[in-house]
């Protein structure tokens, strides 16, 4: 038996019928120059950052060079001593962290209580709250920290100047983006589910952890990253509501530079450490990042 | 009869358990149960938005018909009723404080159709030619999302050292090496602060663009654009007639999104200009944040924010209106 | 289901109280009192380098005043951008430190808030005495005719900084004494390629500093004698634009330096690129980037012409930092200890050698360390021929408006576009009106 012969192919050309399918050539050249120029437009602050980290003294207060004259690492190593930075880490860690998790948490139980009950002032819920969104930080800034200081004269809770005051904070401003998000996701998981673990006996928070919380994983996560890096780089409520020992990085980063010779190779090591949490949480969990605002976008 | 108690501190909550199986639960039981349980859910949600945020809005908002200067500050009930006397400075255009406030809202509004305009179709675009698999686009879409997830202050540390007038890498480009002006240009003061500001925005901003508009690309199906690759629409009449419309949705709450946060945004023009914005890029934030803290005249900077809480209620439910509207006609 | 009931309530109770246990700091507050006598919060202000450098100074006269008083001292440096922020927030909340330093030219607007403890004679009797302390610091220290807010600490005064090296390559053999011969003297220098004169364009309050002096020279002053705020009279008028012209017309500052706020013009004095720097009490900054006290010469800052002297020859403000004492401190006899501590004799000549500042305490000047010729110029001009910044209630509102006229001033100035008298009118009238009328 012959294997069968193919029909000679006509050479590829430029006329070439391409299959429809295919992206016409005009749209592939117009892609490659959109996205070099962009990757440039990324890149380049991203290069400097690195490589000003790495250069010595000399290189940044001068003229500004492409190419350090050498490498060095120094940088790294005064960036713990100038500022005490690993203080403002652990703090800046507690802080974000704390409010994540109680941001997560009490989002997904408002979420879950819009998805899926109809009550009387459902409605005036969801209003009030998103629209917190548009309220201007300046306008309860000075109340919110003359109300923590009340508070804290009257209970003996400290909240003014405390990180338990910040989490407190942080966790709300991330709130209503959190439980708006979560209701679309939520909402995109049939509540046949729900009604079965219902029959079998759960109690609805039962249904709430053992089906829909597991179907919202990727909503969630999206979610928690949101509220993760809200709380890591807020710089005005820190700037008034913490002191020396509970100091955040947002603020702390500021101490470079009111020195009297502006270290700008330890500001960028410091950038960047600072960063690389908040930057590979993010690249890691990017993948639940689309997949999870996916169904609250749409929404 | 079954009670549910419920302490606003921690939740708890008591009830009788349901014998399992029982899908004739006593009525009563039931219903009370499902009626409180919602209420129990968002109650967390509802003390933290009372305290952090409703509350001292309203504290503000009496402030703000207060003369609360430093003289008053110490013990802010004792402070002098005003009246409107901060909203009539605020907006007396022709005085220099509602002068200074009114050319500063005009920056803003500039500013955030700008920001938002470019970070929209930047992020578009992208999402857009990043639809098809090649090779790299992981990669660089992980490298995209790195401007959005730096933290502000670094991000914004990193343009100020290249936007620096003598030694900055832009000036360094732009001058010593494309001569493209004939002497370094200031960034950080000056007209060219607010190119300056649209630019860092937009650097940080449009990833985020990207990122919402590429999860709504994901759910258009593919049966759509083949259908009318074989009727014989091009590229972008497919983007036009397909891609958009059903975008719609997605974009109608990102550039809402976007607007509030681009509007409201602090972050940005303090770590770039620090406590006194150039005149050109003079964000409303730093503006009213000048106006109260720096210069101890708490009244009036209150008696500016509410005014600014004014407009973005009125802008967003315009748009709302206008966009529930739309999608009305649309499902015509 | 009651497991998972039961871990759902689990985790919001442990959230809550991990969020009640991470809160740390702060403190109750109350009127002033004596609760906590073995305690002291102090807040200290950024003198030297840096913020460590600051605290490599204070913490053994601390431990020492510990020793002396059984008082723990906990010692806080806060950054010159946050300080008067953070002093605010005290005053607001009541709750701050015990001690703490402001800058002197803020004694009046901090006096009127009321938060601060005032001297009386009797609380000056506690720390020895109001005539211990020399005249010009005095004037720094609240409104006039009112008992001072706070008790003067640092002296300093603005002096000319000069490169003997820069001036001899270009053929100068003395330091100018008039605005013209610094301008003539920077024609030479620009000449050798040197930039001439630096100045911190962005920086509101060094902004207000010279022009300050400027409005001395040529004899008007930014208040009227009631307090009222007077920023467009001819003399006023003239004076800013004669600051802005170094850079518009006489261009001895480089148009670089309009960006400059994080005093970047030191930096370009120690490295030598700039031959002339008018700056308060530089020496110890110099040293820590470098510079040794040799390769620079000190002079009075140049006046309109003639010597320096009172009136219109003034050629410095009374720059300074005051220690002040919380109304609402817990310890208000600790406080005064520390006051009296940080004000005696002893003290007086650590700290101020620290700092290469002067001691505004009569008998610590006298002390030979401050009679090398760099401090004796500080030392002759603040005794005579330094002035007050206007101690009034606006102070701190006056030096963000003027400042930013000034710093805008700068701007147009580095742009390239015309400095006249008209608009350094019209952007002065801009700040006058944005002053509080009541």
């Amino acid at each position: 038996m012959s294997s069968t012969t193919r029909a000679p192919q006509p050479p590829l050309t430029s006329r070439t019928p391409r299959s429809p399918m295919a992206p016409p050539r005009s749209f592939l050249w117009s892609r490659g120059i959109f996205l070099t120029l962009l990757t440039v437009f990324v890149l380049v602050p991203v290069y400097v950052m690195i490589s000003s980290s790495l250069k010595p003294l000399a290189d940044v207060t001068g003229k500004f060079r492409w190419l350090p004259s050498g490498l060095t690492f120094r940088p790294y190593i005064d960036i713990w001593s100038t500022v005490p930075l690993a203080r403002y880490f652990v703090n800046s860690l507690v802080v974000a962290g704390a409010a994540t998790i109680c941001s997560v948490i009490i989002a997904v139980f408002s979420a879950y209580a819009v998805s899926r009950y109809n009550f009387r002032g459902k409605r005036v819920f969801t209003v009030t709250v998103l629209s917190t969104q548009m309220f201007p930080g300046i306008l309860f800034l000075l109340p919110l920290f003359l109300l923590y200081v009340n508070i804290g004269n009257a209970t003996g809770i400290a909240l003014f100047g405390s990180r338990g005051g910040l989490i407190l904070t942080y966790l709300t401003f991330s709130l209503p983006f959190s439980i708006w998000m979560l209701i679309g996701y939520f909402d995109s998981v049939p509540r046949d589910l729900d009604e079965a673990a219902l029959v079998d006996g759960c109690g609805p928070l039962g249904a709430l952890f053992r089906i829909v919380v597991p179907a919202a994983i990727p909503g969630i996560v999206a979610v928690a990253v949101y509220a993760f890096m809200t709380a890591w780089g807020e710089v005005l409520f820190a700037s008034v509501m913490t002191n020396d020992t509970t100091r955040t990085l947002a603020v702390g980063l500021q101490g470079y530079s009111t020195l009297n010779d502006v270290y700008w190779n330890q500001i960028m090591a410091a950038s960047l450490v600072v960063s690389v949490p908040v930057v590979a949480g993010f690249l890691l969990l990017q993948r639940y990042l689309v997949t999870g605002l996916t169904a609250g976008a749409v929404k | 009869m079954t009670t549910t108690t419920a302490s606003a501190d921690t939740g708890e909550r008591t009830v009788r358990k349901n014998s399992p199986g029982a899908a004739r639960s006593p009525r009563r039981t039931g219903r009370i149960r499902r009626i409180g349980l919602p209420y129990l859910l968002l109650l967390p949600a509802l003390l933290l938005e009372l305290l952090v945020h409703l509350v001292p809005m309203v504290i503000g908002i009496v402030m703000s018909f207060k003369e609360l200067t430093q003289f008053y500050i110490r013990d802010w009930g004792t402070a002098p009723w005003s009246g409107f006397d901060n909203y009539k400075v605020s907006l007396d255009f022709n005085a220099p404080v509602g002068d200074a406030l009114l050319h500063s809202f005009l920056v803003t509004v500039g500013f955030t159709l700008l920001s938002v305009g470019l970070c929209w179709l930047i992020g578009t675009a992208a999402a857009v030619f990043m639809q098809d698999t090649f090779r790299g686009r992981g990669l660089l879409r992980a490298l995209f999302l790195v401007p959005y997830a730096l933290p502000v202050y670094a991000a914004v540390i990193t343009w100020v050292f290249m936007f620096q007038h003598d030694n900055g890498l832009v000036n360094h480009v732009l001058h010593d090496q494309l001569h493209l002006t004939d002497k370094p240009s200031f960034w950080l003061i000056g007209d060219n602060s607010f190119v300056a500001l649209l630019v860092v925005s937009v650097w940080k901003g449009w990833p985020f663009a990207f990122l919402i508009v590429m999860a709504g690309l994901q759910n258009i199906p593919k049966e759509l654009y083949e259908a009318a690759a074989l009727d014989g629409a091009g590229m972008l009449q497919q983007i036009r007639r397909i891609t958009l419309p059903s975008l719609r949705p997605v974009n109608q709450v990102l550039i809402l999104v976007l607007f509030l946060w681009t509007f409201n945004d602090f972050n940005t023009p303090y770590v770039l200009f620090g406590k006194a914005a150039p005149e050109a890029a003079d964000l409303i934030s730093v503006h009213i944040y000048q106006a109260s803290f720096v210069t101890w005249n708490f009244g009036t900077g209150s008696a500016m924010s509410v005014l600014l809480l004014l407009f973005l209620l009125v802008v967003t439910g315009v748009y709302l209106l206008l966009t529930s509207r739309g999608r009305k006609t649309a499902d015509v | 289901m009651r497991s998972i009931r039961a871990a759902a309530v689990g985790a919001v109770t442990m959230s809550l109280a991990l969020a009640a246990s991470a809160c740390g700091g702060g403190s109750s507050t109350g009127g002033g009192s004596n609760d906590s006598p073995k305690t002291l919060t102090y807040w200290a202000s950024n003198q030297g380098a840096s913020i460590e450098v600051d605290k490599k100074v204070l913490q053994p006269e601390l431990d020492k005043f510990e020793k002396q008083t059984g008082i723990k001292v906990k010692l806080e440096v806060v950054p010159w951008s946050d300080l008067l922020n953070r002093i605010l927030t005290a005053t607001t909340s009541g709750q701050g430190p015990d001690v703490l330093n402001i800058g002197n030219t803020w004694s009046a607007s901090l006096q009127a808030t009321g938060a601060l403890l005032p001297w009386d004679a009797k609380n000056f009797e506690k720390i020895g005495g109001k005539d211990r302390f020399v005249d010009s610091a005095l004037g720094s220290t609240g409104a006039e005719g009112k008992d001072p807010a706070a008790v003067p600490l640092y002296s300093m005064a603005y002096a000319l900084y000069y490169n003997k090296q820069i001036f001899a390559d270009a053929g100068i053999a003395k330091p100018p004494v008039t605005w013209d011969e610094l301008i003539a003297d920077g024609k030479k220098i620009s000449a050798k390629g040197k930039s001439v004169l630096g100045a911190e364009g962005s920086n509101l309050s060094e902004n207000i500093h010279h022009v300050f002096v400027f409005g001395k020279q040529h004899g008007a002053d930014f208040f009227t004698p009631d307090g009222k705020a007077d920023f467009t009279s001819d003399g006023v008028v003239a004076a800013v634009k004669q600051y802005v012209d170094l850079m518009a017309k006489d261009k001895v500052i480089p148009t670089g330096n309009a960006e400059y706020a994080q005093n970047q013009s030191v930096s370009d004095f120690a490295k030598g690129k700039q031959a002339m720097l008018l700056w308060q009490s530089a020496a110890a900054n110099l040293k820590s980037q470098g510079m040794s006290e040799d390769q620079y010469g000190i002079a009075p800052v140049p006046v309109q012409s003639g010597t320096p002297g009172t009136g219109n020859q003034v050629n410095s403000m009374v720059a300074g930092i005051n220690l002040a004492v919380f109304k609402n401190s817990h310890n208000l006899d600790g406080a005064t200890k520390f006051v009296k501590f940080m004000t005696s004799d002893e003290e007086q000549k650590v700290l101020n050698t620290a700092y290469s500042s002067i001691p505004p305490v009569k008998a610590a000047q006298e002390d030979s360390a401050f009679t090398s010729p760099s401090n004796a110029v500080l030392k002759d001009t603040l005794a005579k021929s330094a002035s007050a910044l206007p101690q009034v209630a606006d102070e701190s509102q006056f030096e963000t408006a003027v400042g930013t006229a000034v710093k805008e001033l700068f701007a147009d100035a580095a742009a390239g576009r015309p400095v006249t008298t008209e608009s350094v009118k019209a952007k002065l009238q801009k700040a006058q009106q944005q002053m509080p009328t009541k």
